[in-house]
Parts: structure tokens; C-alpha cells; sequence
């Protein structure tokens, strides 16, 4: 199975820089060089550099783009300048998630979609299932692509100054295409760590010149796992954990993204239906007492009955806490509501809180 | 390199064990500290918990996992390590020094059929 893992472009930097790998997504990824603390604590308080070319980009092009990404796009793209970026998510009929992903907006006849590694495949399928009728082009152009997150507050000086790309004008979720070495280079202000840092977008050979500068500068490569510490701690989703096919967008928290005033969009009835009766379950922050850490699949419960299961659940590395994210039935996600994760043989009491145990640090 | 001490004996599980009289003092290795990087949390027994060689007594938990910790003996727990509860870490500052529980092992044989220090070398060069 391993042998049909797929390399980033910066797959050799990794294994010479002594990183532990592993897979993810069908790629064979850097999970941590120094330590996951160090790598945490650089992005929080400096910055870090993460290889995030697994992830996908799709560009759906052609007269009807706005009007078909409008169709399978929760979020509302309309109106939107040129080179402004939506977060949000695909939906199936019954408002169960395809994906979420970023939404670049090139122009009104052009969108660059960025989807998650591990949905490629199925996230293209739905996508050119769903273009029938449309007038536009869907092409997953994610094997041309490599990706490099830079995130920190030092981002923006790293780019400044160590890669020579002048981001300093862009506004936070937008993009700027720049023409660099011949080639076209995207850089936008995003990123998935709850600090301020970009995210570039260009070809093999332009990422791994990219990297060995950041190297040769000393920035820190950092791994999926300081990745995952650090999306969690300022409550950002990840798909397969607090999303997924049977989760909609409604029982994830996430509504704020789901535009139900669009006129129409796939999933739009199931959802619109889900937030006017209420839903049953959603994803809602528990803080424990004591240091015993809450992971993925563990039960929630109050008393005798399991009343939900958590998602994803660390020591925080920046508050020390143990917290996580959880699927809770209702009534017990209101803030507060005493409950009990059960980790291994014990029980561990807790409360449910705010799904953010970090304040974001964006530059807005 | 990690460090292995002469005068203990090791589980293929990376839990070493020293036993004085009828008391074993258990912990984990430095190969597995190392493996398991910042150690988080020692969930441990408690003081009268019977253990069993070969099935799980406790867990270690590192950032991104939990890895079950193995008894290598069988008897009763008279005392765990209370200073990791508040400072888990100390397993990766010295494995060795910061044992995690002590048993008072029914069956002292048990521990002929655990490895010596050379053959558990063997096993983490593998």
C-alpha cells in the first residue's frame, strides 16, 4: 500500500532534513522535523514553513463559472472584487459535506478552487458530475501545482524580504498572481493556523527554490502535526474529523459560511430545513479538568448515556489545557453542560465551552 | 543512540523493570521517550490495582498519541510516580529516574522470560 503513496515535489527535502514520515491523504507527508511543540511555538510566535502540495487546486473556467460555482458553493461569491477568497463547503443534496475548500476568485468567468488532498478524487468526480448543462471547464490542475504555507507573524517580513514577493498590500483572504522567473506564481493571505502568513501557489521547481530559501534563511519547516495542533486551538475544522460525508455544515458550526438567502444551491433545502427545525447534534468545545487528553472517537457522556464523541482533542500546546472538539447531542452542547469523556478505563469530568481555546492572530 | 541500562530487565513492549526482593520498579525506556517525543500525560494505576504481565496498565500520551504501557510482571501496585501527574515530561528528561509504578510481583520467574540488556539493544537497532 505504501508504495502507491504520492510525493510532493518537496518530497527529498523532508527525508534529507531528517523528517518523520507518514501518510496522509495518499501522500507521503513530513508529520514533524524537530518536535511538534517547537514547530507550534515557531508558527505562534514567529514563523514556519509547511508543505501543504498535497493539497488540490481546480479551476473551473468559462462564461457560466460564477454562475455554476454559485450552484455548488455554499458560500455567496456574488459581487465579490476580483482576487478575493471564500471559505466554505460543497454539499451533497441531504446537506452532508462533500469538502470544504477555499474559492479564489480570478474573475467573474474564473475560479481557482483549493480542496483537501484526501478528496481529490471524489471532489473532481462530483464537481465535472455537477458541470453538466453549465458553460465552463472544470480542470483539476493539482498535479501541476506545489504548495508552501508561511505562517506567523513573521510571515509577511519572510516574504518581504527572504522570497522578494511584495504581499504587503494584500488584504487578508485575497489573492495576487504575480510573474515571477517567467512562470505565474499565486500568493494569498490565508492559512490554517489561526496566524497571520500567505500561502503560494507555483510550479514544482519554483516551490523547491521557495523552500531552500526559507531554508537557507533559517525559517522552520514544520509538519502535518504542528498543523493539526494549531488549526484545533483556534477551532478550525478538519474534514474527516469535525466534517464529513453524514455532518453538514449546520451540525459542524459552521452556518456563518452557509448562505441560505442564494437563491439556490445543491444541499440549499436540506440545510435551510436543518436550520429552521434545529438540528439534533453539533460540534461544540469541552475543556477537562486535569491533563488527560481527549482524542478522536472517545465518548462524551452524562451519567449512563453517551451523549456525543469527540473529533479532535489535544494538550494544547499554547494554553496547556486539555480540550477538544466534539459531536454533541442536544441539549447538552449548551455552554457549560457538565459532561464526561472516557479515556481508556477512566472517566474524565469536563464542561462544554467555546470551540476556540486560542484567539486568532490575523491581520486583517 | 539511546541510552539502556545494564542492570534491568526490558519487554519488546519498551517498559524496562529493576526488582528488588519481591518489589518491581516498571517504567518506560529511553528508546521509547525518545520514540514517543514530549510526553503530555502518564495515565498510571492506582495503589492497589492488580497488573498482569503482557496486558496494558496505563497509557503515555505524547502530543499527537496515546501509546498503552505493558505490564512486564503480575502482582499488585503499592505505589506510582505522583510527581507525573503534575510533570509528565520528567519521563523524557531521564526514562530511566522516573519509573512510573511499583508491583509487588507474585510470580518472581516471570522475569527470566523477559530480555536482558543486549537483547533489547537488538531490538531497537531494528
Amino acid at each position: 500500500m505504501e508504495e502507491n503513496l504520492i510525493k510532493t515535489c518537496l518530497h527529498d527535502r523532508h527525508v534529507a532534513q531528517g523528517a518523520l514520515m507518514s501518510p496522509f491523504g495518499g501522500f507521503d507527508m513530513p508529520i514533524q522535523y524537530k518536535g511538534i511543540t517547537e514547530e507550534h511555538n515557531a508558527v505562534r510566535h514567529e514563523v514556519g514553513v509547511f508543505d501543504v502540495s498535497h493539497m488540490g487546486e481546480v479551476r473551473v473556467k468559462g462564461p457560466e463559472a460564477y454562475k455554476f460555482v454559485s450552484h455548488i458553493f455554499v458560500n455567496d461569491v456574488t459581487g465579490a472584487p476580483d482576487g478575493q477568497i471564500f471559505y466554505g463547503m460543497m454539499c451533497y443534496e441531504n446537506g452532508g459535506t462533500v469538502d470544504d475548500l477555499l474559492v479564489y476568485k480570478v474573475n467573474d468567468e474564473e475560479y481557482f478552487l483549493v480542496i483537501n488532498a484526501a478528496n481529490i478524487d471524489k471532489d473532481v468526480a462530483w464537481i465535472k458530475q455537477h458541470a453538466e448543462g453549465f458553460d465552463c471547464t472544470v480542470e483539476d490542475e493539482s498535479p501541476k501545482y506545489g504548495e508552501v504555507a508561511v505562517q506567523g507573524p513573521k510571515a509577511e517580513e519572510t516574504l518581504e524580504k527572504v522570497l522578494g514577493i511584495a504581499c504587503k498590500d494584500i488584504p487578508f483572504y485575497n489573492f495576487k498572481t504575480f510573474e515571477i522567473d517567467g512562470e505565474e506564481v499565486i500568493v494569498s493571505r490565508t492559512g490554517y493556523t489561526g496566524e497571520d502568513g500567505f500561502e503560494i501557489y507555483g510550479s514544482h521547481d519554483y516551490t523547491r527554490k521557495v523552500w531552500d530559501k526559507l531554508m537557507e534563511a533559517g525559517v522552520q519547516p514544520c509538519g502535518l502535526g504542528c498543523r493539526d495542533t494549531l488549526r484545533f486551538e483556534v477551532g478550525l475544522p478538519l474534514y474527516g474529523d469535525e466534517l464529513a460525508a453524514d455532518i453538514t455544515p449546520i451540525e459542524a458550526s459552521l452556518s456563518m459560511f452557509v448562505k441560505l438567502d442564494k437563491p439556490e444551491f445543491i444541499g440549499k433545502e436540506a440545510l435551510a430545513k436543518q436550520k429552521a427545525e434545529g438540528v439534533t447534534r453539533r460540534i461544540v468545545g469541552i475543556e477537562l479538568e486535569g491533563s488527560a487528553v481527549p482524542r478522536h472517537g472517545y465518548p462524551v457522556m452524562v451519567g449512563d448515556e453517551q451523549v456525543g464523541e469527540i473529533t479532535t482533542g489535544y494538550k494544547s500546546i499554547s494554553t496547556g489545557k486539555s480540550v477538544a472538539m466534539a459531536m454533541v447531542n442536544k441539549p447538552y452542547d449548551k455552554l457549560g453542560t457538565e459532561v464526561e469523556v472516557q479515556i481508556r478505563k477512566k472517566r474524565f469530568p469536563g464542561k462544554v465551552v467555546k470551540k476556540r481555546f486560542y484567539d486568532k492572530n490575523y491581520k486583517k | 543512540m539511546s541510552k539502556i541500562l545494564d542492570d534491568l530487565r526490558y519487554a519488546d513492549s519498551h517498559e524496562w523493570v529493576k526488582l528488588e526482593g519481591d518489589i518491581a520498579t516498571v517504567g518506560i525506556t529511553d528508546y521509547a521517550q525518545h520514540a514517543l517525543g514530549s510526553i503530555v500525560y502518564v495515565d498510571m494505576p492506582e495503589v492497589g490495582d492488580e497488573v498482569t504481565a503482557g496486558e496494558e496498565f496505563g497509557a503515555v500520551e505524547s502530543v499527537k498519541a496515546a501509546s498503552d504501557l505493558i505490564s512486564p510482571v503480575s502482582g499488585e501496585v503499592v505505589e506510582i510516580n505522583e510527581a507525573l501527574e503534575d510533570s509528565p515530561e520528567l519521563v523524557n528528561e531521564d526514562a530511566f529516574a522516573n519509573w512510573i509504578m511499583k508491583v509487588k510481583v507474585s510470580d518472581a520467574s516471570e522475569l527470566d522470560s523477559l530480555l536482558d540488556a543486549a537483547a533489547y539493544a537488538k531490538i531497537c537497532e531494528e
